[in-house]
């Protein structure tokens, strides 16, 4: 993995450049020390590191802009950030780049019940929405499982998801307005409390826009009554086969789950080894299957799930009596990413999606691909919407082991797309799959894909050597190949 | 004047590379159902999707449709009903409303016109469902964006962009939709006699609730089974056990307010009567207007404009929607509808989309809402990225866009 190449003349003017934005930020919100600045060398895909040039810690959208406005004047390059918990390198910082840390907008400016909204500064965290309104019974849907941790900010330049979002939606489907600074300073408001774009869908193509579009210093976010009752059952199956059948069953009965979660063999006995949640060690495959809405409604469909899995040869069934025993469900699941990580001194979490009815065989072949790079694998599953999270076991201590684990990991998104699925799911491209782009994109899909970011950002200063493999120059995406006069194909239908 | 009919992914690229070669434009059609909407256009080329027709992949399974741009909506419903599922945005035909009676709407149609029924409070829009596509941009180049499952993050979601564009930025040759399953039934609960502010402050309770009201409008005078002064109706769907318990407990928190509460079929009815704006689509001749602002000033805007003119209204998605129909005299009421959207502070949020209106006063007005001049020269800019040439329905949503 390469980044474009840092620019020595750039790095050679840190000092002024520090000097020029602590004009703009006053007091401690620019770091240059070499210390400091390593503390933001990385995000959540640890295995890239790279202190920046400067660090910028703004505290109002003018200072934002401004900032912006120095950067494009200058032409140095700019990486916004939130938590830093990216799991694609969405946030690796770069050599001759400022970033520009969003932590101190972490305010909720308005909350607003009549019209189910909360407008949130994007430093905020997830879990902050949340909690800011779940006294009066709402909650903010997209639950991603770093939400104690990850921003807004961040959710939007991800689109996050979590385990509700098959049916509440990820991000995307959950903002009503956006705030942003473009590279020029210029500061835009996008949408508001209304629903829908008066033009083009610009909040649609800046949610998933990985920092690449401009700086995001304000949101938006519907929230929802929290659901009367939730439960979830448990189910051990003797084959993935079997737990993929039932998956299919459940949704063509109509069901859609608020949350459905699969689980392989050794993400069952790391998470178990882990939290001693009652999972069953005999099953092959372990489906959480979550239900929420009015009591009567829950009833229901926990009894037509139950009948489901039993006509799919489910092992072993639990239904949550209870909402202790409903969380101690999902307690292994939720942990799983740790319980993993106490079986294996390294993990590395994937995040393609795929047709779910290729599942079994999915499975099978990362089986063969574990043997055949040498390295253990533990798979999770949002099995309502397909994406898998297979978590690559290796040791980073261990001369070229990081190697193969990035080896195996990209066999496995290829596989992904091999079978009809995409490279993320909600992870983002960033770093990480940045050169897998061509094995789902081909050249003039990439080349449309960086005129859109031609049009927010003319120069590529916005978090430049993310998402795209090749960056090219928007003079050069922007010129026309129209051979005069010439029509082709003159057989075509014309009436 | 050529009329370009393509079959194929690669004639299409032709027709557009051959107009762009002469620098003439075309006007995109499918189903011709939404011709009347938007800016009216003069091109000097047609471009005709609807042989680009057919459901290419469905597993009912995977939630998943992949269909030929110009498929009729009609036939997907169909397929999609025999299945147990449905498009969850409950696109609307508005072939009543704007006297396309006999054009077939298309999905390519109905997502590139980004529309949405009454379900939009909790199913989202065109944009929400849309996943992936396959099109020529007016550049004259074959281009794909998303994917074919419903999870999808990579690269940037160019979806979401080509909902709404009403085809000024690429010709859609082939479509991905996530499809959800058709609720088993489906109850009305209507409350009478609700004043206008009143109706507003109900109506967000409702969708408040943990009822999960998939429709909350609020009628016109005289409209609907036996309604005579105004009134509201909330919706739920679901499981039967689910929607009789819901429709209690409606029943039961409003219980002063109920006048009467109908199932099934007559439940279908007003609300598909409610998505076609079937309250406001007759006497034919008048202009008809879409507002979306925040649900809370839904009444407060329509009132402002009534109050001004002679206009028929009703709200729909909780107050969020503000159906007018207004006489075509002047502006047709542009001025007072977006002044209202502004509202006394002048910092309400929201926008208007003249969605009737003859040929002369969608070339006189501002069909959509003008945006503030940084904004609009974004739009441009995203435009140009796809059509440098405005080759593609130019102008039809804005001059120069
Ligand atoms: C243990 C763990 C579990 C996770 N689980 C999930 C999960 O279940 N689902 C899921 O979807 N993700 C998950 N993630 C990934 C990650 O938490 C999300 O991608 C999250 O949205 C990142 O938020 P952040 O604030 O940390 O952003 P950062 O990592 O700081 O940045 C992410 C991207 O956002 C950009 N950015 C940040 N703020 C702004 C802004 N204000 N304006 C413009 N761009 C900005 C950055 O440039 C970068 O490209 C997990 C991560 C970890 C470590």
């Amino acid at each position: 993995m390469h980044m474009p190449e840092p620019d020595a003349a750039v790095i050679a003017r840190r000092a002024e450049i520090a000097t020029a934005l602590r004009r703009i930020v006053p007091g401690d919100g620019v770091i240059v020390s070499a210390p400091e600045r390593r503390a933001y060398e990385s995000d959540g895909l640890t295995a890239y590191r790279q202190p920046p040039l400067v660090v910028v810690l703004p505290e109002t959208v003018a200072q934002v802009s401004a900032v912006l406005r120095y950067c494009k004047a200058e032409g140095i390059k700019v990486v916004p950030r939130g938590a830093g918990t990216s799991l694609s390198g969405g946030a690796l910082p770069l050599a001759d780049g400022i970033l520009l840390g969003m932590g101190k907008f972490n305010r909720i400016l308005e909350i607003d019940y009549a019209n189910r909204c909360v407008t949130v500064q994007p430093g905020v965290t997830n879990l902050g929405v949340t909690h800011a309104v779940e006294a009066a019974g709402f909650y903010y849907a997209p639950d991603p499982s770093s939400q104690i941790a990850c921003t807004i900010g961040g959710n939007i330049a991800e689109n996050s998801g979590g385990v509700h979002c098959l049916k509440y939606g990820l991000t995307t489907n959950n903002v009503l307005g956006l705030e942003m600074v473009l590279i020029d300073g210029e500061v835009i408001r996008l949408g508001g409390k209304h629903l829908d774009a008066d033009c083009y869908d610009l909040i649609g193509v800046v949610t998933g826009s990985e920092g690449l579009l401009g700086v995001v210093t304000e949101v938006t976010l519907r929230i929802l009554k929290k659901p009367s009752t939730a439960r979830a059952l448990l189910v051990g199956f003797p084959s993935v086969e079997d737990a993929g059948n039932c998956v299919a069953a459940i949704i063509a009965a109509g069901i859609i789950p608020g949350g459905m979660e699969m689980m392989d063999r050794p993400a069952i006995h790391a998470a178990e080894a882990f939290v001693h949640a009652g999972y069953p060690l005999d099953a092959e495959a372990l489906l959480i299957v979550e239900l929420d809405g009015p009591e009567a409604e829950v009833d229901h469909l926990i009894a037509r799930v139950e009948g489901l899995a039993r006509d799919n040869r489910a092992a072993s069934l639990r239904i949550s009596r209870n909402d202790d025993e409903r969380l101690s469900f999902w307690a292994g699941r939720k942990a799983a990413f740790p319980a993993v990580g106490r079986i294996s001194p390294d993990y590395y979490c994937m995040d393609g999606t795929i047709p779910r009815g290729r599942l079994a065989e999915v499975l099978v072949r990362i089986g063969e691909l574990s043997r055949q790079h040498g390295l253990r694998v533990a798979n999770v599953f949002h099995a309502g919407d397909g994406n898998l999270h297979p978590l690559i076991l290796y040791d980073a201590n261990k001369p070229g082991e990081i190697e193969r684990a990035e080896a195996f990991g990209a066999d496995i998104l290829k596989l992904c797309v091999a079978v009809g699925g995409v490279l993320t799911g909600e992870h983002g491209v960033g770093v990480e799959k940045r050169d897998l782009m061509p094995a789902m994109f081909d050249e003039a899909d990439l080349a449309q894909q960086q005129r859109l970011k031609c049009a927010f950002d003319p120069d590529g200063l916005l978090n430049p050597g993310k998402v795209f493999p090749t960056l090219h120059r928007c003079a050069e995406l922007g010129r026309l190949h129209v051979h005069h006069g010439q029509v082709p194909h003159p057989d075509l239908p014309r009436f | 004047m050529t009329r370009f009919v393509p079959a194929t992914i690669d004639e299409l690229r032709e027709a557009i590379a051959a107009a762009l070669a002469a620098e003439e434009p075309v006007e995109i059609v499918a189903g011709g159902s939404k011709c009347g909407l938007g800016r009216p256009l003069q091109t000097p080329h047609t471009l005709d999707l609807s042989r680009l027709s057919g459901v290419r992949e469905y597993q009912p399974s995977e939630l998943v449709l992949t269909a030929g741009a110009a498929t009729p909506l009609a036939e997907i419903d169909r397929l999609l009903a025999e299945n147990g599922q449905m498009l969850a945005f409950e696109p609307p035909d508005w072939g009543a409303l704007l006297g396309a009676g006999g054009a077939r709407p298309t999905l390519g149609g109905v997502i590139t016109c980004n529309l949405a029924g009454p379900r939009r409070v909790k199913a989202g829009a065109a944009r929400d469902h849309f996943l992936g596509f396959r099109g020529v941009s007016g550049r004259g180049e074959v281009f794909k964006a998303g994917g074919k499952v419903v999870k999808n993050v990579t690269g940037y979601d160019l979806c979401k962009l080509l909902a709404g564009s009403y085809g000024t930025l690429a010709a859609l040759e082939e479509v991905t939709v996530k499809v959800l399953p058709r609720p088993e039934t489906v109850s009305t609960v209507m409350l009478g006699g609700i004043a206008p502010d009143a109706a507003v402050r109900l109506m967000a309770a409702a969708l408040g609730s943990p009822l999960e009201v998939s429709g909350a409008a609020y009628l016109p005078k005289g409209y609907g089974p036996n309604v005579s002064p105004r009134g509201v109706v909330l919706r739920v769907e679901g499981p039967a056990p689910s929607v009789a318990f819901r429709r209690e407990a409606l029943r039961d928190h409003f219980a002063a307010a109920v006048s009467s509460i109908f199932d099934d079929d007559e439940s279908a009815a007003l609300w598909c009567a409610l998505g076609e704006a079937a309250p406001v689509s007759q006497p034919a001749g008048r202009a008809v207007w879409r507002v979306s602002v925040a649900p809370s000033r839904g009444a407060e805007v329509a009132e402002a404009v009534a109050g001004a003119l002679d206009a028929d209204w009703f709200l729909d998605w909780g107050g969020g929607l503000v159906w007018l129909a207004i006489a075509e005299h002047g502006d047709a009421g542009a001025t007072q509808i977006r002044a209202a959207i502004k509202g006394a502070d002048g910092r309400g949020t929201g926008h208007a989309s003249l969605i009737r209106g003859s040929v002369g006063l969608r070339r006189a007005v501002p069909v959509f809402e003008p945006q503030p001049a940084a904004l609009a020269a974004l739009s441009r800019r995203v435009k140009d990225g796809f059509d440098p040439r405005h080759i593609l329905n130019p102008g039809r949503m804005v001059e120069g866009v």
